[in-house]
């Protein structure tokens, strides 16, 4: 039964561990300025963690298999050193680990987060409801027109709640239904939603922030390629979360450029 | 101080009288821990249908489930599960398995029975507060049951019911009216009870314990109880009062939660400037501890066990294990914010909480370590529930590994809300503690009905389930990786539809695996009535409860009061019985040479 | 853990009140409640500009020196008890008397406090302060509701302090006071903290 124990563990280990090393299911490929940093720590922990997954599920194995009941016929051994070395191995090592992945991740995280966005970014404001997302567009005055929750109207296409009769800068405000955004510039997003939480998640962007209602919260990023990159909402918002997306199409600048002017008019 | 007293005088009992006081408001401890383990049995049950139904309706959409539309017509028309029934499904699937199972079965079940038994005390300090405890924890789940049956259906925030969207009320969709209120008030409940609960676990074990139970002889299942209930006494009184903000703010027009100028449903909510972060942090400093009350119950619990059938004591002895536990009980109050990294809160934060999440990794591989190594040398019986003991080691290991991935902000930023986290998260609450309840049950369940469960069936039991969860939780790590966002009732973004294959093996592997669980049903009520009948100390075992008969007299140890002469792990050793002492044996134990 | 020989004499375990124990772990419970709503009342108070503060009805002040008040009758009633316990036959059957008498006394001060804030709550309903006006209307409800439940919890600790003064054994006499009297006064110092509370924020 035990040898029975140790093959059925080490077959697991094994093929689990295979689909990793393989990349079979894996992140797709990262087209942001702080992507990498990212993908490093994870491939770095991943380095680590597999390492230790397949070390100790086998040693496990390997134990189980060698130490089934003899009924006699062995003697008991206590494990060298007893537990005053291990104890200190697992102190000493992991919290070697610890302190450095959390040293190195923190500089990741601070790329992200306590960088100041680029007084050049390219704003955009961002709505998300139940169970869409809209962004907004600043237009030719640059300015961001006021947002008024009473005067929302989704059958008119005022999602943000506008009020251009009385705003002057709401007037040129555009507001679309996919982020399209220049490559190789710096992009501000202001997030807020109009009902419940949800959150805003682009794999390739390598970004994720929770919308909180009641607050407005600043993410920025420079894409680093074009394309066209799913957004999707990763956090529950009621039975339309499962279809919550838009496009997010990452241009050339002559492109964006184009675009926006298109929208202007 | 006084040596040698007699127990404290309240609880010479005579024994109880007539089917109602015996069997159903019982103060036995016994009975009690009996009911809260038919609770939780019944609840598994029902949170592992409710999973078939989701992985079936995540593998093909447009399947029909039979019966499903005679239980909600809404919900599922002509069988077909809406996606809002789908997250109500998965709702109450959490809701369910964490507090009606897991904080019930290793923890109220195994401990109400064992935990005075364990120390020798004929009962529990205060045997009324302790039914009470029961009957209020029976009292919320059918109440969250009753959330099945009202018109507009089940909640559907998850079992982390996040503000604004549980706590607007009706206006923010299908799922959110009564059910979610009564959700409220089962949890509250819930709380309630489990209060009771720790109340009793804290002053049993300090003001109860026989003569020669000190502290440092108390089993480790024992110390395990008594940490989780003075984790759970202070999380729980947090919970409490969370939901009944929650359920104020969704029938009193309160605005705890719920800021101003939302439009759900187009329709202008009328609250101010109440804080949805405010829930979150309220949640999960609950929330945190909660997954600890869930997982060192089956530390203990293993730690116990797997003694007794490698013959020898753990490496290190009691104090490393107990160390260990205290330590992750401490730490598990310090990282609640490690759900909430990109939550809005202060990123800061992050970095703040990280730390601590990742210094719990310590306390966990040091007891992985310690179980490791007190295999080696060993002479392994292999029973069922040692095979449970040693499952356990391996997907503790697993579970823990994934958790330092979601430790790190930076990662998380990816893996956050995607089905890394499902895996992580199963493979520690759904398995690990799971495979304790089984090696606790296995293990105990001679001691508690007096007759032995069959071998056979529980080895069967054990492979299929142990490589089932390996084929149902391990694919989630892919998919995670891959970006799968969890919580969603169908994949039709362009991502997602690729991975859809994955999802149907993991759903083969889940009811293939369900369906194993019957094995363990069969067993379970097979052995309780044609088991063959068991010993006192069927295992050769040391602890106290095997110190008495099969099942244990009305007080326990049959009006003895017990001396104990030495720690609960006397294994390999010269005994006069064989290579073992029991703790209230006065014989020499010397460990053989 | 090293072996043993049955030489080796038996510790001891120290023996402690199971009442005492419990009654101090039931405070801890009620005490993390409380903090986890000071907490979640000072989060609430900065999330948001519109938290107003309201005059607070005078009465409450009245209540605090009645619940205070009550503090020192249990006191009373206890040492009556232990009284009781150092003097035989009739003369202890006076004291008996007067210790439930004293009982008796707290537990209706204890109602006259409930009441006094219920009439608190009048007053504000009277200026339009409801559950839901304002936040911190919000707080101060639940706030003196939850602890006013724990205080009829406390009445009824006390009610079954008098039955067991009446009927049990010694010991199991003073255990019973003991522990509602310890819990009693928790409900007193709750109280002005959360008076205190109530009265800087609002």
């Amino acid at each position: 039964m035990g040898k029975f124990f140790a093959v059925v563990l080490t077959i697991i280990t094994v093929i689990s561990a295979y689909f990793v090393i393989a990349h079979t299911w894996w992140m797709p490929v990262d087209v942001s300025v702080h992507g990498p940093g990212v993908d490093h720590q994870l491939e770095e922990t991943m380095l680590g963690s597999g390492i230790l997954f397949v070390l100790s599920q086998l040693v496990l194995a390997a134990f189980v298999f060698m130490f089934g009941d003899s009924k006699g016929a062995r003697k008991m051994k206590k494990f060298p050193g007893g537990a005053t070395p291990l104890v200190i191995a697992a102190i000493v090592l992991v919290g070697i680990e610890v302190l450095t992945l959390s040293f190195v991740g923190s500089k990741v995280w601070a790329s992200i987060y306590f960088t100041p966005p680029d007084p050049n970014s390219l704003a955009v404001d961002v709505q998300a409801e139940q169970f869409a997302f809209y962004f907004r567009y600043a237009g030719p005055d640059g300015k961001f027109g006021e947002l008024h929750p009473d005067k929302i109207d989704d059958g008119s296409g005022n999602y943000f709640g506008l009020d251009p009769a009385n705003d002057v800068a709401a007037r040129d405000d555009i507001v679309v239904g996919s982020l399209t955004i220049p490559v190789n510039k710096p992009i501000l997003l202001t997030l807020h939603a109009k009902d419940v939480g949800h959150s805003f998640y682009v794999r390739e962007l390598r970004i994720q922030q929770d919308f909180v209602p009641g607050l407005v919260i600043p993410i920025h990023f420079t894409a680093t390629q074009t394309g066209r990159f799913e957004l999707v909402c990763t956090q529950l918002c009621g039975l339309g979360h499962y279809n919550m997306k838009a496009y997010v199409e990452v241009v050339s600048q002559d492109q964006f450029d184009q675009w926006l002017k298109t929208q202007s008019q | 101080m006084e040596q040698g007293s007699a127990q404290p005088a309240a609880h010479h009992h005579a024994p109880p009288q007539g089917f109602i006081r015996n069997y159903v408001f019982s103060l036995d401890h016994k009975v009690i821990g009996l009911q809260y383990y038919g609770l939780a049995l019944v609840a598994v049950v029902t949170g592992m249908v409710l999973s078939w139904f989701m992985r079936i309706h995540l593998a093909w959409g447009a399947a029909a489930i039979p019966l499903l539309d005679k239980l909600s017509p809404n919900g599922a028309p002509g069988g077909v599960i809406t996606p809002e029934y789908y997250l109500s499904l998965m709702t109450m699937h959490g809701t369910i398995m964490v507090f009606f199972v897991l904080t019930n079965a290793p923890f109220a079940g195994f401990g109400n029975y064992f935990l005075p038994i364990q120390i020798g005390a004929e009962d529990m300090a205060f045997p009324r507060f302790n039914m009470m405890s029961f009957w209020t924890t029976l009292v919320a789940f059918l109440v969250l049951i009753a959330a099945f049956f009202v018109a507009d259906g089940p909640p559907l925030s998850g079992w982390t019911a996040y503000a604004p969207l549980s706590a607007v009320g009706k206006d923010s969709g299908p799922g959110e009216g009564l059910g979610q209120s009564l959700w409220g008030i089962s949890i509250a409940l819930f709380c309630i009870g489990q209060l009771l609960g720790s109340l009793n676990f804290i002053a049993t074990t300090l003001d109860l314990r026989t003569k020669g139970m000190t502290l440092a002889r108390m089993p480790l299942s024992t110390w395990a109880w008594f940490i989780t209930a003075c984790i759970g006494l202070l999380a729980f009184a947090v919970l409490f009062p969370a939901c009944i903000l929650l359920i104020l703010d969704r029938i009193a027009g309160t605005s705890f939660f719920v800021p101003a100028g939302l439009v759900v449903s187009d329709k202008l909510q009328p609250h101010s400037g109440g804080s949805p972060l405010l829930w979150q942090h309220l949640f999960w400093f609950f929330g945190h501890p909660e997954v600890y009350i869930a997982i060192l119950p089956a530390m203990g619990i293993i730690s116990h066990i797997l003694p007794t059938f490698t013959r020898k004591p753990l490496l290190g002895g009691m104090r490393v294990l107990t160390a260990c536990m205290i330590a992750i009980g401490f730490l598990s109050y310090m990282v609640w914010g490690h759900h909430m990294f990109l939550s809005g809160m202060n990123p800061f934060s992050a970095l703040l909480f990280s730390v601590p999440t990742l210094f719990i990794t310590i306390p966990a591989t040091i007891a992985t370590l310690v179980w490791l190594s007190s295999i080696y040398g060993a002479n392994i019986r292999f029973t069922t529930p040692a095979l449970f003991c040693l499952g356990f080691i391996s997907v503790f290991i697993s579970g823990g590994i994934s958790g330092f991935f979601l430790a790190q902000p930076s990662i998380d930023t990816y893996l956050h809300a995607t089905y890394f986290v499902v895996a992580h998260f199963h493979f520690v609450m759904g398995v690990a503690a799971i495979f304790a309840i089984f090696a606790g049950t296995y293990f105990w369940g001679p001691k508690m009905w007096g007759r032995m469960m069959n071998e056979t069936l529980g080895k069967w039991h054990f492979w299929l389930t142990f490589i089932g969860v390996y084929g149902i939780f391990m694919p989630m790590h892919y998919l995670g990786l891959a970006g799968n966002v969890r919580r969603y009732s169908a994949f039709t973004d362009d991502f997602l539809v690729p991975l859809i294959p994955v999802h149907k093996f993991i759903t083969y592997s889940a009811l293939i695996t369900g369906a194993a669980q019957l094995i363990f049903l069969y067993n379970l009520i097979w052995s309780r009535f044609k088991g063959p009948k068991a010993a006192d100390n069927p295992w050769e075992a040391t602890s106290l409860e095997w110190d008495t008969t099969s099942p244990p007299p009305f007080d326990n140890f049959g009006g003895r009061h017990l001396t104990v002469y030495h720690g609960p792990y006397e294994y390999n050793v010269e005994g006069s019985q064989g290579d073992y002492v029991m703790q209230t044996s006065s014989e020499a134990a010397v460990e053989k040479s | 853990m090293g072996s043993t020989t049955y030489k080796r004499p038996v510790p001891a375990v120290r023996k402690i009140e199971p009442s005492q124990t419990g009654i101090w772990v039931a405070i801890c419970a009620i005490a993390m409640t409380f903090a986890a709503l000071t907490s979640a009342l000072v989060v609430r108070q900065g999330a948001s500009l519109d938290w107003q503060a309201f005059v607070l009805p005078r009465i409450l002040y009245l209540n605090t020196a009645i619940l205070l008040a009550s503090s020192f009758t249990l006191e009373i009633s206890r040492k009556r008890l232990d009284a009781a316990g150092v003097v035989a036959g009739d003369a202890a059957k006076s004291f008996y008397d007067a210790t439930r008498y004293w009982l008796y006394v707290t537990l209706a001060l204890g109602l006259i406090f409930l009441l006094g804030q219920i009439l608190a709550w009048r007053i504000l309903a009277g200026q339009g302060l409801f559950l839901a006006t304002n936040p911190s209307s919000s707080f101060f409800y639940v706030l003196t509701a939850l602890h006013g439940l724990h205080v009829v919890g406390g009445i009824a600790g006390l009610l079954y302090a008098s039955v067991r003064v009446s009927r049990a054994a010694a010991a199991a006499k003073s255990r019973a006071l003991s522990a509602a009297a310890v819990y009693w006064h928790f409900m007193d110092i709750l109280w002005v903290y959360l008076l205190f509370i109530i009265a800087v924020r609002m």
